[in-house]
């Protein structure tokens, strides 16, 4: 697998992905500024996390105009995987490559924490090799990951299965007081309609490896792999 | 025309001003007196302390760049890899405007290891507030300082993604009003990539990039040597803006600069901005400095050349150029979009000259401005040792109901509320997160594992400075002893009230030397820090508060270790003597309200010994879990170890069954007392005898306290008696605390 991992100027989590993808075997990745107006020839495009822009205005708000996200635009529209991780995810939305929003979290206050999250489905390439219901523990830190989007939204998120993850407690149930945000109905990752562009809050890439207490993260990225090979 | 007026409202005193006379040989202009008055503040020229900072040791077969060299100390970590590190203070202006203040403390710590070549790989901070509970006017405002303080140091660390790891909050009525916020960066480079902040090389051109000059922090290290006042809030423009995101580009762009090998000398605009990076660049490289302040990018035409001069806006850098190498620069700085300016050259005369056009404006020696400052050795006090308790007078408190309170007490209280807030994840090398007695980082680049820890125990300073600081350095190592690492550098911070009142000036003495003293103990040089004096606010000088941070090399990953007990049916191991002293404690001050006693005495040999006990044991794979014994003594540590890791998701309760077996002292001593020198460890039972039997070789005292337990209870029994606590509620205690104080409404 070939993956490119964009590199926002404020970008600070664009070396954390390249350490995890790397230690996949069989992947090569690279990391690609943002004033490139290609991205061909990649398998992956990860939008790694941090603060793109400095996103003082809003989270991912001037990312979407960058040179390189209309490149991606229209590798997504070919089928290309796109995984958006945290301000990744933030800025899909912003392109509008994802439904809904993110918007401060509901305490106001940022969190960094591990958080337990529920994979909802194993039907999308994010989530191939990991069983449906199945608690992951990731680390998140965001200050901006309530999830909001309108009812009827929601609705066809639910109806077509685009909600990957939610955030649950021990026992796998979606509660509120596992919600870390105010996320609606505790969305923590949803993927469009075409099930190739994935946005989460939570940082798989942080943790693919036990020194890190974590390596729940690899399930993610071992299944886009699987896809891949079974593409072939 | 200079008057007396003018000069005393730039902090100048008149003998000050005399010897100004005397260099120039004729009276400065506005400017230059300006620029006299911020070189010469306590900020930038130690004028009060210096003296007294010879004292510490600064060398070592390790030490790359020695304190005061440089922006930062420099260590050896072996394999061509060395870490730069330091701690600095931002009290002042984290008082009057807490978010900005803290933010840009950060900010400040961050560049000033960026620019000695090192990537910043990881931070820490040390805050200490005013009491948070309560409904009175004070609270809120201590709250309202805490909780700026907090999301401004996650602003900046979080946006510029450096994580931030551990530290350490207290909370005292001494610093009402002024609040402590002391931040610690720790940065990694290559031997051959450490950079100076020298003007070398006569003719180079001298860049000035990153943000723009504004009207921010004008004068800030002038007012930071002042004590606060009613007025301070009308010195919010003395208070500098942070924007993370352009000290992240300056920081990528800066570093890609250095790896070209470009770059003759850099110098970071901190304090005194643009006149302390000129003047000391040039002092450094024994050259002279000529630039024009018509070049300097400005965020308004109309800043006039005093304000240039003494701007502290954030996120600037000086850079000296190889000759010939311009484009370089240019290219870098144009790829990270940061405005770039030459403004002017390296000069051989020895001046800090600086033009606006062609009219000078400012024209002085560099090398007498930057080290010459006078230096002063104000009158001390003499030493008082604090009369020890009278146990008599003490009413013996209910145990139960202490611990409890020693728990839900903030200064011992967990402080996830805190790191929460700030991204501790981000780099992917946080091994032992903030919550254990020290944090861990591992350097992936260097494949080396750090732990470092920042402590203080202001309670012990307040009573006895020279012994509270030698207990801070003690008990710093001692955490990172617990984490399984040696320690290979310390950086302090002291933070004092106004030196020229003599039991000031004394306490900032003592505890000088006792730092010095646990750095000679340890074997470690003092790689740098930062003083911070004049911390009073209306009502009362702050406690002493001598913070030191320690850093640690752990030589492999089986042998880092954190506080936590592991599982059920591992023995318990106290390593150091049971101890008796209740003085300057923290049960003393919660349960007693009393902040007074002869604090704990610490022997520096028998403290080394016990590291080098546990750090065999954990080397030989004994043990499960270490934790130091500070506030709130035994019985606190022992509930701590209880409560597990409260980052992962997963933790369990656990719980303790101890035997003290008979000691006929009081309860409140045997578990509250704060003796040093003394650590809780675990160990798997079928390894407990064998760890006997070495303990026993080992000569030092250890006692076998007992066993882990499935069963959530602490269960003590001391003389007879048996004490209980449920743990899940010993939890609810101490992680509840804060959270509960903060969530009020204001």
């Amino acid at each position: 697998m070939r993956a490119a991992v964009l590199q926002f100027p404020g970008s600070n989590g664009d070396t954390d992905a390249l350490i995890a993808l790397r230690s996949l075997p069989g992947v090569s990745a690279d990391l690609l500024w943002h004033e490139e107006t290609s991205v061909k020839g990649f398998d992956l495009i990860v939008l790694p996390g941090g603060f793109s822009y400095g996103d003082y205005l809003r989270c991912g708000a001037i990312a979407r105009f960058s040179p390189i996200m209309q490149a991606v635009k229209e590798s997504a529209a070919e089928g290309t995987f796109i995984l958006g991780i945290c301000n990744g995810f933030q800025i899909l939305c912003e392109a509008k490559l994802l439904p809904g929003t993110l918007i401060a979290n509901r305490n106001l206050l940022f969190c960094c924490q591990e958080q337990i999250v529920r994979v909802e489905t194993d039907d999308s390439p994010f989530t191939k090799n990991i069983t449906s219901q199945s608690l992951l523990h990731l680390p998140i830190a965001h200050g901006e990951g309530c999830y909001v989007a309108d009812e009827a939204t929601r609705a066809q998120l639910n109806l077509n299965h685009q909600v990957l993850l939610r955030y649950a407690d021990a026992t796998g149930k979606a509660s509120k007081e596992a919600n870390p945000n105010g996320s609606l109905e505790n969305i923590a990752g949803i993927c469009n309609l075409e099930r190739n562009i994935f946005g989460l809050m939570p940082h798989p890439e942080r943790a693919c490896e036990e020194l890190l207490g974590s390596c729940d993260g690899r399930g993610i990225f071992e299944s886009i792999l699987t896809m891949l090979q079974d593409q072939q | 025309m200079i008057t007396p007026a003018l000069v005393a409202q730039h902090g100048l005193s008149p003998a000050e001003y005399e010897k100004i006379l005397s260099i120039l040989g004729r009276e400065p202009n506005l400017e230059e007196l300006g620029v006299f008055s911020v070189m010469w503040s306590e900020h930038c020229s130690y004028k009060n302390s210096r003296l007294e900072l010879r004292k510490f040791p600064t060398s070592g077969e390790k030490v790359l760049v020695k304190a005061g060299e440089e922006n930062a100390g420099v260590i050896d970590i072996g394999d061509g890899w060395a870490v730069a590190f330091k701690i600095e203070s931002h009290n002042h202006p984290s008082a009057v405007e807490p978010f900005q203040g803290a933010a840009t403390g950060v900010g400040g710590i961050i560049r000033d290891i960026f620019t000695m070549g090192a990537r910043p790989v990881f931070l820490l901070n040390s805050l200490r507030f005013g009491p948070i509970d309560g409904d009175s006017q004070r609270a809120r405002d201590n709250r309202h300082l805490f909780s700026g303080v907090v999301a401004g140091i996650g602003h900046y660390g979080n946006s510029i993604g450096v994580p931030t790891i551990g530290g350490e909050v207290y909370f005292d009525p001494s610093y009402n009003g002024n609040p402590l916020v002391n931040a610690f960066c720790l940065g990694i480079l290559r031997h051959e990539q450490i950079a100076r902040g020298a003007a070398q090389g006569i003719g180079n051109p001298i860049f000035y990039v990153g943000a723009e000059t504004g009207r921010d922090g004008l004068a800030g290290a002038a007012f930071a040597s002042r004590e606060l006042t009613e007025e301070s809030k009308a010195d919010r423009p003395a208070v500098q803006v942070g924007d993370p995101f352009r000290e992240k580009l300056l920081l990528e762009a800066c570093l890609e600069l250095l790896a070209t090998g470009c770059v003759a000398g850099i110098q970071d605009m901190g304090a005194a901005g643009l006149t302390c990076s000129t003047c000391e660049t040039a002092s450094r490289g024994g050259t002279g400095v000529e630039i024009d302040l018509n070049l300097v990018p400005k965020r308004s035409a109309d800043l006039t050349s005093y304000e240039l001069l003494l701007s502290e806006s954030q996120e600037r850098m000086l850079v000296i150029v190889k000759k010939g190498e311009e484009a370089t620069l240019q290219r870098i700085f144009e790829k990270w979009e940061l405005p770039y300016a030459l403004i002017g050259h390296v000069t051989d005369d020895g001046k800090m000259r600086v033009k606006r056009g062609d009219r000078v404006i400012v024209d002085i020696p560099a090398r007498v401005l930057a080290d010459e400052a006078p230096l002063y050795q104000p009158e001390a006090a003499l030493l008082k040792q604090p009369l020890p308790l009278d146990l008599t007078t003490l009413r013996e408190a209910d145990p139960i109901t202490a611990l409890h309170q020693l728990l839900a007490y903030p200064s011992i209280a967990s402080k996830q509320w805190v790191w929460r807030q700030y991204d501790h994840t981000v780099q992917t090398g946080t091994v032992v997160p903030p919550g254990s007695d020290a944090a861990v980082f591992y350097v992936r680049e260097a494949k080396k594992f750090l732990a470092a820890t920042s402590d203080c125990n202001a309670l012990y300073c307040s009573l006895d400075p020279y012994e509270g600081a030698k207990i801070a350095m003690a008990e710093a190592a001692r955490n990172l002893a617990c984490s399984g690492a040696r320690p290979i550098g310390a950086t302090d911070n002291l933070n004092f009230g106004n030196p020229h009142k003599p039991e000031i000036f004394m306490e900032l003495r003592a505890a000088i030397e006792g730092i010095s003293e646990g750095c000679r103990a340890f074997n470690i040089p003092v790689t740098g820090g930062n003083v911070s004096l004049y911390n009073e606010s209306q009502l009362s000088a702050i406690d002493p508060t001598p913070t030191v941070a320690l850093v640690g090399l752990i030589e492999k990953q089986e042998e880092i270790t954190t506080q936590y007990f592991k599982e059920p049916g591992d023995i318990i191991f106290l390593l150091g003597e049971f101890g008796s002293e209740l003085g300057g404690s923290h049960y003393l001050l919660i349960s007693h309200g009393r902040k007074e006693g002869l604090p704990p005495r610490i022997n520096f040999a028998h403290e080394k010994a016990i590291h080098e006990e546990l750090l065999a044991l954990i080397q030989g794979g004994f043990v499960q879990s270490a934790h130091d014994c500070s506030e709130g003594g035994l019985a606190v540590a022992l509930a701590e170890a209880c409560f597990g890791n409260s980052n992962k998701t997963d933790t369990r309760l656990l719980g303790a069954s101890i035997d003290l077996g008979r000691r006929d002292i009081r309860s409140d001593v045997a578990l509250f007392n704060e003796s040093q020198s003394r650590i809780i460890f675990s160990t798997p039972a079928h390894k407990a005898p064998e760890v006997e039997k070495k303990l026993q070789s080992s000569g030092l005292p250890f006692s076998r306290l007992g066993v882990v337990t499935q069963q959530e209870e602490l269960i003590i029994e001391l003389d007879q008696k048996t004490y209980n606590w449920q743990t899940k509620i010993l939890y609810h205690s101490w992680s509840t605390a804060i959270p509960q104080m903060m969530n009020r409404l204001n």
